[in-house]
């Protein structure tokens, strides 16, 4: 047990945190999602956090999707011929 | 011949689509385009992927080589019980997990061997301690970030950040991070081709955005006191 003051609508913003995933998956037994969500309502902080993991996950998507150049196609197809005169 | 990867369909994962189908035809008849629409859609997510399990971009090019090889060689025998994306990123990351495995005891002293780290979230410190009366409530909130710019050295400084985040994360973190935030796959698809459970692969997915969050919460912080 811990020393953490937790009421039965509230969580701890630490505990919390730790739980976004899991939230943002849809995998919380329903009693801990109505206690995550009744915190949120009542807390900016977790509420700014909640809104900063989901600019990441858009920021990931967006920004990592393209930064590799397309590799030389030629030694692929010539593995492809070898194979398709197989 | 038995299509290699294939004995990791365990989990009913889509099944093929039309499309996949057509393309499956095709391939099995030696039609070059159908190879190429391959290439163009697959190449670059199979070298970045490959590259999170060998020590080098090099290797990771000849493992994918390989798996095209095995993708060509196993097509006949390819059974449509998954989607042929999910065929062809099982057969790579058996082959890279294999070469991986054999490089890493050539080269003990690599340093790509990255344990999987137990890192909470957030950085505790943020948070009010034990005793308090508020123990664990945020000590320093969150402060909200600018909207993603849509101007292109800061959108170039963005991307920086989190190429360089996502590179410092271990292995299993970097591929579930990628297929399922960079590629979009949907989970139960990730849990099948890294041969992960549901609850793992949420854990390792929390811990890499939590630490990709980080890398972009310092970077704005620093932006907005600039």
């Amino acid at each position: 047990m811990t020393s953490q003051r937790e009421t039965e609508d509230d969580l701890a913003c630490q505990a919390l945190v730790e739980l976004v995933t899991d939230y943002l998956e849809d995998a919380l037994p329903a009693a801990t999602r109505r206690r995550l969500e009744a915190h949120l309502a009542g807390c900016d902080g977790c509420r700014v956090y909640l809104a900063q993991i989901e600019q990441t996950i858009g920021s990931i998507r967006a920004f990592a999707a393209a930064d590799l150049a397309l590799a030389d196609r030629a030694e692929f197809l010539r593995l492809f011929r070898e194979w398709a005169q197989e | 011949m038995s299509a290699p990867g294939d004995d990791a369909s365990r989990v009913d994962v889509s099944s093929a689509d039309d499309g996949d189908t057509t393309l499956v035809v095709r391939l099995r008849r030696r039609d070059e385009a159908a190879f190429v629409t391959l290439l163009e859609r697959h190449q670059t997510a199979l070298l970045r992927l490959a590259r999170t399990f060998v020590p080098d971009a090099g290797i990771a090019e000849d493992v994918v080589q390989e798996t095209w090889l095995g993708v060509l060689h196993g097509i006949d025998g390819f059974a449509g019980r998954s989607s042929l994306k999910t065929w062809i990123f099982a057969i790579l990351i058996n082959r890279a997990r294999r070469r991986g495995a054999q490089e890493r005891r050539s080269r003990p002293f690599a340093s790509f061997a990255l344990a999987d780290d137990d890192e909470p979230a957030v950085d505790p410190d943020q948070f009010l301690p034990a005793g308090h009366r508020w123990a664990g409530h945020w000590a320093i909130a969150p402060e909200a970030w600018a909207p993603s710019p849509d101007d292109a050295a800061l959108a170039g400084e963005i991307r920086e950040q989190i190429a360089v985040a996502i590179a410092s994360l271990p292995p299993a973190q970097q591929q579930v991070l990628f297929l399922r935030d960079v590629e979009g796959w949907p989970a139960p698809e990730v849990c099948h081709v890294l041969a992960l459970s549901e609850t793992n692969q949420r854990v390792l997915l929390h811990r890499a955005r939590a630490k990709v969050r980080r890398a972009l919460d310092a970077y704005y912080r620093g932006a907005a006191r600039s």
